[in-house]
């Protein structure tokens, strides 16, 4: 048999199969899509639920007045509004720069060994159940001090921070071509400021994600503040004292008897879901759009440049 | 491909301006490799190993002062590895062992007293692929070296910005939009303001790493423009793998294979009569 006449033979041998092949992709589509409809399902109705429910509950003086009596109807969740903003503010001061230099470490110091026990610890210490974090802090700050206090929460929660920002950073680090190293060692930059100056701000996209992805983690986090930071009916009175914040609002009335409660919850919901997409946007257009220079071409350079 | 690199050798052969007799008057190209005072780098013993593997071997060679030494050879002779060491970028590599002297103005860029953070601001590289700092604009690009080293006044800084861009022909291209970010450049003039990037921390020897490899023949002959240029002023070694591209630009050529410097010469004599049989192959184009 010729060589030819075997190639033909070949060429029918796949164009026989051909129905076969277009049918598994077709199943193979059908199963993809399948599987985002069955994981979008849930999500979208629990969106849903909440802003149906949550938008009933919401009005002014739902956000801007103390919680009444429990049950009553009256009053509202200011405080776990501001409650959450401070928590939001100091876990960000604790974990947002051992994070992010810790990432740094790893991605641009460590050798690998080192590199790959810590970057082993700190998944492990991602996996870790968050309320170990609260005992953690519980033992060890509220207990030895001998009341609840703010900095037991906000430390409590840069834990749960500062593993998620330190790989994602590393990993936005890691995605930057050598030759931009190359380039500032070239020029004679140290070490330090080409990091600083050159790599960060390559890496922008990337640390930036993982900040508010982190924020957006310990903004909902109940159980470690429970044994922490307790709750409160009041506002903000210094650090020493007990603080609410808004998922441990959502959780204690949610756990109420009383239709009202029940209600002031679900706005509560709204609230901290409204007032993390609120962040997350902000921050992004602060930091990745604001200097983009004119247009949008600038605009394009500049998301393409910092996701690098 | 053979065809045109020939065709090129004829024309430049029949009359068309050969940088190598117009722009350097020979005086410059020592016949003999004895004094020392007009080479600005001497490479002695110099070894380069990878893990254990050895990249290069005992190359010995002194590059003149103010004229272009290119470096051929086929691919992974060890050309890149050679310049890289010249300014300690192995100091990067891991794995990556380097035994010999660099003597730069007579200190050995491998001495353990040398910072060579100091050292490789004294010598300036472009490498293969145009990197400008992605998130930087022109101007911050041509400034990093001198801003990220503590260099503040504003007019100083664009002084010497506009005079690194004039030297690497790229100032009267982007003189109006010096702010637009750098990589929204052509690849060409990315490559270019690489030059100036390089060209603005003052250096006096410059490394450029196959600097049009990754360029159209447009970009690429401004790029050899602009090395004529510049020789009258830095110390040039320049890896190719263009064999056109080495007989327009250099001085000096190096041919290196497997690692070793088989032969080392003034450019015409590599090209038109080599003492050994494998350059001769090599510049013929009958390997590599």
């Amino acid at each position: 048999m010729s060589n030819s006449e075997r190639r033909l033979e070949f060429r029918n041998y796949f164009q026989d199969n051909l129905e076969k092949r277009m049918v598994k992709d077709k199943i193979v589509k059908i199963i993809v899509i399948a599987c985002v409809a069955i994981a979008i399902i849930p999500l979208g109705s629990i969106l849903a639920d909440v802003v149906r429910m949550g938008i009933e509950i919401i009005s002014f003086e739902f956000l801007t007045t103390l919680p009444g009596a429990a049950g009553s109807g009256e009053g509202g969740i200011a405080n776990s509004i501001q409650g959450t903003f401070i928590m939001i503010g100091m876990t960000s001061a604790i974990g947002i720069p051992i994070g992010v230099l810790s990432g740094i470490y790893v991605a641009e110091y460590a050798n690998s060994r080192v590199g790959k026990l810590i970057r082993f610890f700190n998944d492990v210490m991602m996996q870790f159940p968050s309320i170990v974090f609260g005992i953690f802090a519980f033992l060890f700050i509220v207990l030895v001090l001998g009341k609840f206090n703010l900095w037991a929460g906000a430390i409590a929660l840069s834990l749960i921070m500062f593993p998620i920002i330190a790989r994602t950073t590393e990993e936005a680090l890691k995605l930057i071509p050598d030759t931009y190293r190359e380039a500032g060692h070239a020029l004679g930059i140290p070490k330090a400021i080409v990091i600083l100056k050159i790599l960060l701000k390559a890496a922008k996209g990337g640390i930036v994600t993982g900040i508010m992805l982190s924020v957006a983690r310990i903004a909902g986090e109940t159980a470690p503040l429970i044994m922490t930071i307790l709750g409160s009916k009041g506002w903000f009175r210094g650090t020493e004292t007990a603080m609410d914040a808004l998922p441990l609002t959502i959780w204690r009335l949610s756990l109420l008897p009383y239709d009202n409660a029940v209600m002031f919850g679900w706005g509560a919901a709204l609230v901290l879901i409204t007032i993390l997409l609120v962040l997350n946007m902000s921050v992004r257009y602060l930091v990745l759009y604001r200097k983009g220079g004119s247009g949008s071409l600038g605009i394009f350079m500049r998301i393409t440049g910092g996701k690098k | 491909m053979e065809m045109n690199a020939l065709d090129v050798l004829n024309a430049m052969k029949k009359g068309e301006k050969s940088p190598t007799k117009t722009n350097e008057p020979e005086k410059n190209i020592p016949n003999d490799m004895a004094s020392d005072s007009k080479y600005k780098v001497l490479i002695e013993d110099l070894a380069v190993a990878y893990n254990g593997k050895k990249a290069i071997k005992n190359i010995n060679m002194k590059i003149p002062d103010k004229a272009v030494t290119a470096l051929i050879g086929p691919s992974g002779c060890g050309k890149t590895t050679l310049l890289r060491t010249i300014n300690r970028m192995h100091d990067l590599t891991k794995g990556a062992e380097v035994s010999g002297k660099i003597i730069i103005d007579g200190e050995n860029v491998y001495d353990a007293s040398i910072n060579p953070i100091l050292q490789r601001r004294k010598i300036g590289m472009v490498f293969q692929k145009p990197n400008p700092f992605p998130t930087m604009s022109i101007w911050d690009n041509v400034a990093a070296g001198l801003k990220l080293n503590g260099v503040k006044d504003k007019n100083i800084l664009n002084e010497i910005i506009e005079d690194s861009l004039k030297m690497a022909y790229l100032w009267e291209e982007v003189k109006d939009e010096l702010k637009k970010p750098a990589v929204a450049l052509s690849g060409g003039q990315q490559q270019r303001l690489c030059i100036a990037r390089a060209l603005a921390i003052q250096p006096e020897v410059l490394l450029m790493d196959e600097p049009a490899s990754a360029l159209d023949p447009i970009a690429s002959q401004k790029i050899e423009q602009t090395i004529i240029e510049l020789k009258k002023h830095y110390t040039i070694i320049i890896v190719t793998h263009n064999m056109q591209q080495a007989l327009r630009v250099s001085d000096r050529t190096g041919f290196m294979y497997l690692g070793d410097l088989v032969e080392y010469d003034k450019t015409e004599k590599i090209f038109k009569n080599p003492e050994k049989e494998l350059t001769a192959n090599y510049v013929q184009g009958r390997f590599g």
